[in-house]
């Protein structure tokens, strides 16, 4: 096994956490200017799942590994990755009379301010499952798994996976999922019942271009200032909401394809998003060979193209649904990592960019968070 | 009357860093072997098999060196002495 590089980030540093096919890295930066790494965490295993919580005076790191000989398990470290738990038996598991056996853990990520032990965890097949006691237990949220549309629920090429949740900043009780290939589905009395919400979000592979539910949502990304705001980055299709996901309009103004993975929104200034556009879903890479991030100042009314620093010859990279992120700074901080293990920061809300890092394993998620 | 399991990666570890696991009882079958081994090194479990109680399917049990999945699965019979090897299998990228 690898030797693992160990970091001891101090109050104040910015950390970027690095899933990949291969293990678990984290960077951490006091000014974003130098940054160290630590890793490989979890060698061998892919971490599709990663996170930090910094509630309750905790300074927890988690992250989903899966291994393809031993299963997917979650794991939590209080010290930055020097050492992580290694549970007895799976924390995050189908309960019997489901039917299902774990695939993949694909997202974990902390509750609201307000609901300091809540972490919520989206696995494959496509599944909630929640905690309220700070991970140590977790349950499957019933009412979404025995939703009467599940059985018409189809995988994507990730398989049928739940990779995005966004509890709402403001209304506590309301949730929303996204899960390829079924859509959004949203709850407003706390997982007690879930219903669907595309309205206006096409399905360009169905014969009914815009149905109740089915579409293919890549990545949903929502306005902790004004939670009205949400951006979409669809298979093909990028959309705009401004009542907090029930309707949807196309913002797919000046970028080279409206097909890609990820779509991150400002963490203050709710009219500014970023993306990475695709060429195609049959041509996954940067159009004409560019790695290219849009980002829209204006809500999507318009797209500029932001190149300083990354390769604009022969760059033909892909950029996956949970691998853009932006910190919490003024100003922002913009992150994201390509399946040829590239890793690229920009500290000026995307107008530069810096490598940090170029060979690590495919990158599958990249989070940010500040060191509580 | 024992049973020997062997084990390797990173079932050893969870095993106090053991290869082989030596229980003094009798089974009549592989899955009533196994639940002999859950119960001595409770970690396993899950690592060896699914929610569902299915072979993870990378993973490879052989009953004194023949796969069980050219043989009976989990009502591959078990004797006295036996050997259980838990492998990873040829997988990855």
């Amino acid at each position: 096994m690898p030797n693992t590089q160990h970091i001891t980030p101090r109050h104040g540093d910015v950390l970027v956490l690095v899933g990949t096919m291969k293990g678990a890295f984290v960077f951490h930066s006091s000014e974003r200017g130098e940054w160290q790494m630590g890793g490989p965490y979890f060698p061998g295993s892919a971490v599709y799942a990663i996170g930090y919580d910094g509630r309750a005076g905790r300074r927890r790191l988690w992250a989903g590994a899966h291994s393809m000989h031993w299963g997917a398990l979650l794991h939590s470290s209080d010290d930055f990755g020097h050492n992580w738990t290694n549970p007895e038996s799976a924390t995050v598991k189908f309960p019997e009379g489901t039917g299902a056996a774990l695939t993949q853990i694909w997202q974990v990520i902390p509750g609201r301010d307000f609901e300091p032990d809540v972490m919520y965890a989206g696995v494959e097949p496509a599944a909630l499952f929640v905690s309220r006691d700070a991970g140590e237990t977790w349950s499957l949220d019933e009412n979404l798994w025995n939703h009467p549309q599940r059985e018409r629920w189809v995988p994507g090429g990730g398989g049928l996976c739940l990779h995005t949740i966004l509890p709402d900043p403001t209304e506590a009780k309301r949730i929303r999922i996204a899960v390829s290939t079924a859509g959004m589905y949203v709850t407003e009395d706390g997982g007690a019942s879930w219903r669907p919400s595309n309205y206006g979000v096409r399905a360009d592979f169905l014969p009914e271009k815009t149905p109740e539910f089915g579409q293919c949502v890549h990545k949903v990304a929502q306005s902790r200032t004004r939670p009205e705001r949400m951006f979409l980055q669809n298979h093909w299709g990028l959309y705009r909401s401004d009542d907090r996901g029930e309707k949807w309009v196309d913002v797919a103004n000046g970028v080279p394809s409206d097909f890609g993975f990820p779509i991150s929104v400002h963490p203050e200034d709710p009219d500014t998003a970023w993306i990475v556009p695709l060429e195609a879903d049959m041509f996954r890479c940067t159009p004409e060979g560019k790695l290219r991030v849009y980002r829209t100042r204006d809500a999507g009314a318009s797209w500029s193209a932001m190149t300083n620093g990354l390769p604009q010859k022969d760059a033909y990279e892909t950029v996956l649904r949970d691998a853009l992120a932006v910190d919490s700074l003024a100003p922002a901080g913009v992150y994201f990592g390509t399946r040829s293990g590239k890793l690229f920061a920009s500290n000026d809300e995307g107008e530069s960019w810096t490598s940090l890092a170029d060979g690590l394993p495919p990158i599958v998620a990249v989070k940010t968070a500040i060191v509580s | 009357m024992a049973l020997t399991f062997v084990i390797s990666g990173p079932l050893r570890e969870l095993a106090g860093n053991r290869s082989e696991v030596r229980i003094d009882r009798s089974a009549s079958s592989l899955s009533d072997a196994l639940s002999l081994l859950w119960s001595e090194c409770p970690a396993f479990r899950d690592r060896v098999v699914t929610e569902l109680g299915e072979l993870r399917p990378h993973l490879n049990i052989f009953v004194d060196g023949e796969s069980i999945r050219f043989s009976d699965g989990f009502a591959t019979k078990v004797r006295d002495n036996s050997e259980i090897v838990i492998l990873p299998a040829l997988s990855g990228g």
